[in-house]
């Protein structure tokens, strides 16, 4: 609009002393993350590395040795070192899942049987003990699977929970099975995730019968599993109250019972709608299974911190940190973006009617 | 809809769906009270009397390890949860709001930095934040070779020291002075912002000053400083933030200030520019315009999320745990692996982050229907 002389130089003066600022913090960190880094260590006698080279450049250069030494531990943790590919294929069919659900063009029922048979080729890949692969005990998984296991598991087992939940809130002559999904709803999303997964890893032991002993990795999954259902079931309600009434009407006024038109008519509409926010519920999901350090379970946050403690590579906790940040980051990210897209997309007016079921 | 709920077939669903939660509820207790008298473990809330063993590091109240009780200790717990929580709420509005204003801003790279740092921060695990700053207040140097930004004030791996005032009784009444004035400045400032004069304008904001001046000169408190000194290899004196603390509250912060920043954009960016228009229009001056015609629409549509950033701040300073701050959750662990009635730690958990966040929801349902009112 109207810009005077004087919002000019105004505007000038922040932008030049913003960028002045901005490429002295840039100026520092490419001293410290390239000129004066040390990209490697050499080893000792013993065969262990010697990190004084890198002790010497404390605060000045980044010590990069420390990523090289470590990624492999990172990414997968416990994992037999020898058999790592097998988790190394586990997270590329999770990127290549993520990749293939953003796609519009593949918003099918049939998308439901690629996700249960990927689940299925990840807990084959993972477990082993068929097929000619070597079992391995769930105590020995760690890493990136194991955050992309939590999450992703966690998203499409408490899916048809959302669902249930979210129709039983809006069940109007069921004021009972209302109660319950608002207590269960509001009571999970009340409560912090970590008393969730204390409720999962001390709690739930003493709630079995005797002899069935779950695993703590299994354990905490099922918290997710409950924590992302409160969620999601709000996500989808928040579809179910943006689609007309007369949608189901309408139905109902075709002979269709109340499953069919939930199932043909409401879900496809509803669902289809909340797909960004379902993106974004689930990036919060991703971040989130990183607090299963506190419980001791080995994802890529648990690694990451793990491999700062090392004696020999404590103090080098900021290279560490940046490279789970990276990988953090671009799995967010890209997600982020791809969500913001599809919302701009589904806005669109012209959105083709897609067939029913 | 009570005909609908006695047919038979939702009678039927309805029981089914009562019949299960009583069942898995029931299963549980069984399997929980079997469980319980196998080990030997109490139940009930009887050990909240019992003397605790935990080594506090900051409380607001007096605490003595092995001689105060448990239920002293939990306490401890939930006030230190409040401090980091109330004051976080408040840097985050404040930082959300700036960077907010700072994304709509026609200076370009302006725009760019703060849009920079929301996409940056949410991305990234509030965890990872955590440790980072954990690792940052960590490596300030120690005691001796501390910084010193300020006089008396001190920088360093154990935290910031700062001078302390020490409370006279003459200050609850200033305070409160102040309170009051705060009140009656926000009142006169509602009924003059149409008035003709700066003087008026600026008039209304005279009571945040008269107010507590006027107590303070009536009760004449002594003003004594503890000024923070080295002794040793620590300091003593003054009062201090631990780095645990310092971390927390610097994490908490900057991550949810990225997610306030997007809602304070979104809300200033539905008002309709020929909103701003019709202010100036009638001759409003800018701030005017803002305060009395952009603002008010915005802020009906920022308080809903911004509420339940408020509620997810308090969820997330339970993560003080993975950093060693000892907040309720921390010292409710610590209970728990030392009583063994983890059913009970984890319900007093669950208990009070229900409460807090029932009463953030109720007073913020309150002040937007306050705001609704106003508006409608």
């Amino acid at each position: 609009m109207r810009s005077s002389l004087r919002v000019r130089v105004f505007s000038a003066a922040v932008t030049l002393a913003l960028a002045l600022v901005l490429l002295d913090g840039l100026w520092h960190f490419f001293s410290w993350a390239i000129v004066h880094a040390i990209w490697s260590v050499p080893r000792g006698a013993d065969g262990a590395p010697d990190t004084d080279l890198c002790r010497a450049a404390i605060g000045r250069g980044a010590c990069w040795a420390v990523i090289g030494e470590k990624f492999r531990f990172i990414l997968f943790g416990f994992y037999p070192h020898a058999l790592q590919w097998r988790s190394a294929i586990v997270v590329a069919l999770f990127v290549l899942l993520f990749a293939l659900s953003l796609n519009p063009r593949f918003w099918r029922p049939a998308l439901v049987a690629v996700w249960l048979a990927v689940l299925a080729l990840v807990a084959v890949l993972m477990w082993g003990g068929v097929f000619g692969l070597e079992f391995v005990a769930a105590d020995q998984w760690g890493g990136l699977p194991i955050t992309l296991i939590l999450a992703t598991f966690g998203l499409a087992l408490s899916f048809p929970l959302a669902i249930l939940v979210a129709l039983g809130r809006r069940a109007s002559g069921l004021p009972v099975i209302r109660w319950i999904a608002v207590a269960y709803v509001e009571l999970i999303r009340g409560v912090p995730l970590i008393s969730l997964l204390f409720m999962a890893s001390v709690m739930l032991p003493l709630f079995l019968p005797e002899g069935i002993d779950i695993n703590k990795l299994l354990r905490a999954q099922l918290a997710f599993i409950l924590f992302a259902g409160a969620y999601l079931a709000e996500v989808v309600r928040a579809g179910l109250q943006a689609l007309p009434r007369g949608q189901q009407e309408a139905a109902a006024a075709l002979g269709l019972s109340y499953w069919q038109a939930t199932r043909l008519v409401v879900l496809p509409q509803a669902l289809r709608h909340v797909i960004p926010m379902l993106v974004n519920t689930f990036i919060g999901f991703f971040k989130d299974t990183s607090l299963v350090l506190i419980i001791g379970i080995f994802d890529l946050m648990t690694t990451g911190r793990t491999a700062t403690l090392e004696p020999r590579w404590q103090g080098f906790g900021n290279e560490v940190y940046l490279l789970l940040a990276a990988i953090y980051f671009a799995f967010c990210f890209a997600m982020a973006r791809i969500s913001r897209l599809l919302e701009r997309r589904l806005n669109e007016p012209h959105l083709p009617i897609v067939e029913p079921a | 809809m009570a005909v609908a709920a006695l047919r038979p077939r939702a009678l039927l669903w309805q029981a089914l769906a009562l019949g299960v939660v009583a069942g898995v509820i029931a299963v549980f207790s069984i399997n929980a009270s079997h469980h319980l008298a196998a080990r030997h473990i109490a139940t009930g809330f009887g050990f909240l009397s019992a003397a605790a063993p935990i080594p506090i590091g900051e409380s607001l109240i007096t605490y003595t390890p092995s001689v105060s009780t448990y239920g002293r200790a939990l306490l401890i717990g939930v006030l230190n949860t409040l401090k980091v929580a109330i004051p976080g709420c408040l840097l985050a509005t404040l930082l959300g709001t700036l960077i907010g204003i700072a994304r709509l801003s026609p200076i370009a790279l302006l725009a760019r930095l703060a849009a920079l740092y929301v996409e940056l921060l949410r991305d990234l695990p509030l965890l990872l934040q955590l440790l980072f700053w954990y690792g940052v207040f960590q490596t300030l140097p120690a005691p001796r070779q501390a910084m010193r930004p300020l006089p008396g004030v001190f920088l360093s791996n154990r935290g910031l020291r700062v001078p302390d005032l020490v409370w006279q009784p003459g200050f609850t009444g200033v305070a409160l002075a102040l309170l009051g004035g705060i009140g009656l400045s926000f009142f006169l400032a509602r009924r003059t912002a149409l008035a003709p004069g700066l003087a008026v304008r600026l008039g209304a904001f005279l009571p945040v000053l008269l107010l507590p001046a006027a107590t303070l000169a009536l009760y004449r408190p002594a003003f004594r400083v503890d000024w923070p000194a080295l002794h040793g290899f620590n300091f003593q004196g003054g009062a201090s933030l631990s780095p645990e603390y310092a971390a927390l509250l610097t994490g908490l912060v900057l991550y949810t200030t990225s997610y306030v920043a997007e809602i304070v954009r979104g809300g200033l960016a539905a008002v309709a520019r020929g909103q701003w228009e019709a202010g100036a229009a009638l001759g409003l001056p800018r701030g005017a315009v803002l305060r009395l015609v952009v603002l008010p629409q915005a802020l009906r549509l920022i308080i809903p999320p911004l509420t339940s950033q408020y509620l997810n701040l308090v969820k997330n300073s339970s993560l003080a745990v993975a950093i060693g701050y000892q907040d309720l959750v921390s010292i409710a662990d610590t209970t728990l692996n030392q009583t063994g009635q983890a059913i009970e730690g984890v319900a007093l958990i669950m208990a009070v982050y229900l409460s807090i966040s029932l009463t953030i929801s109720l007073a913020m349902n309150f002040y937007n229907a306050r705001l609704a009112r106003q508006a409608g």
